[in-house]
């Protein structure tokens, strides 16, 4: 371990993740349920995060389908563009992307707010008033995020296609029916289901990373914003993961 | 002889951080009614001793039996249960800065007094605002009251559940003389019409000379000294001494 001094400290979070994780699964299945802090999250969680998704899902497909353009025509199959990006924005490019930007937005924004509500003793407020402040804040939070994640990639891939559509009618005439069905004639089964599936994955990662960090926040205000960062970079390491393990498990059942 | 019905018992209570000894064999009883004021400076472990009452942090041996029950033994449930007969007045206040001051004293009502209608409810926040003269601050925010106010909400956030027991960490601490003396007066009244026992941990002599029924001295984790204000104050232990000087 001395060769390594940072393996540790790195084993230790991932055992302290794992941990918290499983108290998670263990929270979320007791009473009573905190339906009212739930819904209040899918709002904060899923509506707050939508115009930045849907902003960020325009120009994604509007660019993917212009820098692409050029080599198809090189090759002669621009006809094929439709359904080029759509594969590619279904399967891969809107759910990472997507969870990228909800890791940047409400990873950061969790670990801050749990983070804060730690160093002024208001989650042991929670606690001295009789109230389980993981069922409270960890579960309600986590449980938002996981749901809203799938939520937001879909929109986020619809948004993402009409950009592409008008990436497309820039250089030519192309009615929305017609494209629509190129990108969808060219889809199979498995390439939609495994992507909305690992959409729910990547939610729960941000979410639980977020809380994590938050949770356990420590030395003041500083902690605070280390909290924020560091649920950013985690959640968004774990999105990799998952994305990569996801491709594999789907290869292997279809 | 209702002054002499233990409410919490503490015995040889032991916590350390690491190789830091913070409580060595801290004991004190509290009896039903009593005002205790636990002096000590800054950094004496205080505050994780009233910690370790509450269940907040865990302690490392020794015995805390609060209301009849040993909190070594309750299991969660039955810990959130006990915890509403005692109150908890934090140095920092700890409101919940995303609600306003009815969402902060509902919050503990939502669940632990859900057989009143929400008429009622409302009723008790403005009585319980009402006895912290605040009533005008229903629909703020924290971030918009002072100190002093913050204070008292927080004080009304703990006396909504009507505890039998009050503990208070430093509840003058950050505050000029006339809001803390406002405070200081404020438990009082409080304790004199609810009946509350309570501990209050503080350095601050003055509360101990008004609102004390008896002064602990935390000196070194133990238990140093403990009577009147008086007598504390004219002990011979050098260490004390420094304290009152």
């Amino acid at each position: 371990m001395a060769i390594f001094p940072g393996l540790q400290e790195v084993l230790q979070e991932i055992g302290s993740l794992a941990s918290f994780g499983g108290r998670y699964f263990r929270e979320m299945f007791r009473r009573p349920f905190e339906w009212h802090e739930f819904i209040r999250q899918c709002y904060e969680i899923g509506y707050r995060s939508f115009s930045l998704v849907a902003l960020t899902a325009f120009i994604m497909g509007l660019v993917i389908t212009m820098q692409l353009r050029p080599s198809m025509v090189y090759y002669g199959v621009e006809s094929q563009i439709p359904a080029m990006v759509g594969v590619a924005i279904i399967r891969e490019i809107a759910p990472v992307i997507t969870a990228l930007i909800f890791a940047g937005k409400i990873g950061s924004s969790i670990g801050a707010e749990l983070g804060s509500m730690r160093v002024t003793e208001q989650i042991d407020a929670m606690e001295v008033s009789g109230t389980n402040p993981f069922r409270y804040l960890v579960v309600t939070r986590t449980l938002a995020a996981t749901l809203m994640m799938p939520l937001l990639a879909v929109m986020s891939t619809g948004i993402s296609l009409y950009g592409s559509f008008l990436g497309v009618n820039l250089y030519e005439v192309l009615s929305w029916k017609l494209f629509i069905h190129q990108v969808f004639d060219s889809l199979e089964y498995m390439d939609v289901v495994p992507a909305f599936i690992k959409c729910f994955f990547f939610g729960m990662a941000v979410g639980m990373v977020g809380c994590f960090k938050g949770y356990y926040s420590s030395k003041g205000t500083e902690g605070v914003g280390r909290s924020a960062n560091s649920a950013v970079v985690m959640s968004s390491i774990l999105i990799f993961i998952i994305d990569l393990v996801a491709v594999q498990v789907a290869e292997i059942i279809w | 002889m209702e002054h002499l019905q233990p409410v919490i018992i503490i015995q040889d209570l032991c916590k350390a951080f690491g190789s830091n000894v913070v409580l060595n064999g801290f004991s004190l009883t509290l009896y039903r009614g009593e005002n205790v004021v636990v002096l000590g400076k800054s950094g004496s472990g205080k505050s994780v001793l009233i910690k370790c009452i509450i269940g907040l942090l865990p302690f490392d041996s020794g015995r805390i039996e609060v209301l009849g029950q040993d909190i070594g033994n309750l299991s969660h449930p039955e810990m959130d249960q006990l915890r509403t007969r005692v109150g908890f007045l934090f140095q920092s206040n700890a409101l919940y800065d995303s609600m306003t001051v009815r969402e902060n004293l509902e919050f503990p009502m939502r669940r632990h007094r859900q057989s009143l209608s929400a008429g009622q409810q409302d009723e008790l926040v403005m009585e319980v605002l009402e006895s912290v003269r605040l009533p005008h601050t229903v629909d703020m925010m924290p971030s918009e009251l002072s100190g002093g106010m913050r204070k008292r909400i927080a004080l009304a956030r703990t006396l909504i559940l009507e505890p039998e027991i009050i503990l208070y960490d430093e509840p003058t601490t950050g505050l000029d003389p006339i809001t803390s003396m406002e405070i200081i007066e404020l438990i009082q009244e409080i304790q004199h019409k609810r009946k509350a026992s309570s501990i209050m941990i503080s350095h601050d002599l003055k509360m101990a000379r008004i609102a004390a029924d008896r002064v602990v001295m935390l000196i070194d984790g133990q238990c140093r000294l403990s009577g009147t204000y008086d007598e504390t104050a004219s002990s011979t232990d050098p260490q004390i001494q420094a304290f009152f000087a």
